[in-house]
């Protein structure tokens, strides 16, 4: 008789544990209250990152066209994996000595571990983060960039 | 008339025979293959395979400075990634004899607990899902959102942060960390309690776990199972409580400890484990002193020769870094004791003799992550 009893009881419990995960679900099924999920996508135009977001290394510049890379090699050394590479250009000053300036600051995207240390490392802020994350391209030739633009030149208040 | 061959007949019962499970499996949780000799459907022994994503990351090491080798440990247990940057970051500054100021030691704390929840949440989601119930995922993933997004405001990524550094912190904290750190601790206290209802309870979970997959405290203390799954069998094992790094010796919580080591108590070993985390965030979170948020370092570090062992809690056990130094900027040998290798050798003896669908439960109670035990 006892056993009969456990065992009635038992499906009763089963069903009652059921019903109170099932209780969880239904509630948020009949009331969803906040949507979470983004329309990735289609919410393009409105999406915003933060402002701390990694997207990716840039080299910001002004609207003379000027950036303030010297061109010294930290960031290349603090680099882990490689993914910077300066190419050196020699100038000739008015006076007749010559200075090192930067001629390409080349960044392999497609190396990048996004650890910061090259922005860390540099010592006249000449980059920073971008929030651009949509880096899919059909040709990995193309993660190569060069980050200073066509033409442009130093800011003249920047010291080695 | 035609002579009739007279086969053998096998036995199936009584055969052994082996199956792989995985590398591709989804209750592996990555690339993990294990060999499982099964008679019937009972599992007589089991064969871990590791290798499949080892990337050599401790001889990597060996060409990278300090600083350089935290974005590698971020890589091994990705899931803790806070947590493994702190173990290597205290190694350095302790070789050094560098004094952080309180306001690192403060905010390393919280964003470790919270990447500790973080870390659970998903273990909560990945063990709902292995027990065959999906919404787990779901809601795990839902909450866990919510952590991420402040640790991409405050830090510009979700899962590989290097945001500590040898003597400090990359940035400081964002503005808004605080607000939203508490406003998620109030949050998910509320949700937790879904959790409970949905999974906690739940008959077929508990008729599947309680009495499965027993491991002795003697056996979690020989096979060095730590963290949760080594409490839940009764071993005190927990770096935060035994070697306070941090600030965890001015905070009051508590090391939960279990005593019967099954399934079902590791598994509530780390349900506890969230709340006590929300209690340690709530007591620093508005107590965080000004200051600066790194301390002055020498650009090139370079550790006096020697050997040095720096040991953390992640969230899943005890993670050990071991350097030796020949007195250079690049360590001459790092070693890293993964808490995943040491819990994945218990898992033979713990699922000797039970039911192959167990041992996709017992695997899941146990958590490891792939790329921590091959690294």
């Amino acid at each position: 008789m006892n056993s009969i009893f456990e065992y009635f009881a038992d499906i009763f419990h089963a069903v009652k544990s059921l019903l109170t995960g099932m209780k969880v679900t239904g509630r948020y099924f009949f009331s969803p209250g906040e949507i979470v999920t983004q329309q990735y996508p289609e919410n393009r135009k409105t999406l915003k990152m933060y402002d701390r977001f990694k997207g990716e290394v840039i080299m910001p510049h002004n609207e003379h066209n000027e950036h303030r890379c010297t061109g010294c090699g930290i960031c290349e050394t603090a680099c882990p994996n490689g993914s910077i590479e300066i190419i050196q250009a020699k100038i000739d000053l008015p006076d007749g000595k010559k200075k090192r300036i930067i001629d390409k600051h080349i960044y392999h995207l497609g190396m990048c571990t996004f650890c910061g240390l090259c922005i860390k490392s540099c010592p006249s802020d000449a980059l920073a983060w971008g929030q651009e994350f949509e880096h899919a391209v059909f040709d990995r030739s193309k993660l190569n960039k060069t980050l200073n633009q066509p033409g442009s030149s130093i800011l003249k208040d920047i010291v080695e | 008339m035609k002579e009739v061959i007279n086969l053998p007949v096998k036995n199936v019962e009584e055969e052994e025979y082996h199956i792989n499970m995985g590398p591709q499996h989804p209750s592996t949780h990555g690339v993990l293959r294990l060999v499982v000799s099964l008679q019937g459907e009972i599992v007589k022994s089991l064969k871990p395979h590791c290798g499949y994503i080892h990337r050599g990351i401790e001889k990597m090491c060996e060409k990278d400075t300090y600083p350089q080798i935290i974005h590698l440990t971020d890589r091994m247990d990705y899931l803790s990634a806070h947590i493994n940057n702190h173990a290597v970051c205290l190694l350095v500054e302790n070789a050094l004899e560098v004094e952080v100021p309180e306001r690192v030691k403060y905010i390393r704390t919280i964003i470790d607990e919270l990447n500790r929840i973080a870390s659970h949440q998903l273990w909560w989601c990945s063990f709902g899902m292995d027990m065959g119930g999906l919404t787990c995922y779901f809601y795990g993933l839902r909450d866990r959102e919510k952590i991420l997004d402040i640790f991409e405001e405050s830090f510009g990524s979700r899962l590989l942060h290097s945001y500590y550094t040898p003597g400090g912190l990359m940035m400081d904290i964002h503005p808004d960390f605080q607000k939203n750190v508490k406003a998620f601790i109030k949050y998910f206290r509320k949700k937790i309690k879904d959790y409970d209802e949905l999974l906690t309870g739940n008959v077929i979970m508990q008729l599947r776990s309680k009495g499965v997959g027993y491991l002795s405290k003697e056996d979690a203390i020989s096979y060095g199972v730590t963290g949760p799954s080594g409490r839940a069998s009764g071993f005190s094992c927990d770096v935060r409580k035994h070697h306070p790094y941090g600030v965890y010796d001015k905070v009051d919580f508590n090391e939960i400890l279990g005593t019967k080591g099954d399934t079902f108590e590791r598994y509530m070993m780390r349900m506890n484990e969230m709340h006590e985390s929300m209690r340690i965030i709530e007591q620093l979170i508005d107590n965080i002193p000004a200051g600066d948020y790194t301390a002055k370092m020498k650009a090139v570090l370079k550790l006096p020769a020697g050997e040095y062992y720096q040991r953390v809690e992640a969230s899943r056990g005890e993670l050990g870094v071991y350097c030796i130094s020949d007195g250079n900027k690049t360590p001459y040998r790092m070693k890293f004791r993964s808490p995943n290798f040491s819990n994945l050798s218990a898992l033979d003896h713990i699922s000797r003799g039970v039911k192959i669908a167990d041992l996709v439960a017992i695997g899941g109670s146990l958590d490891y992550v792939i790329p921590d035990i091959d690294r």
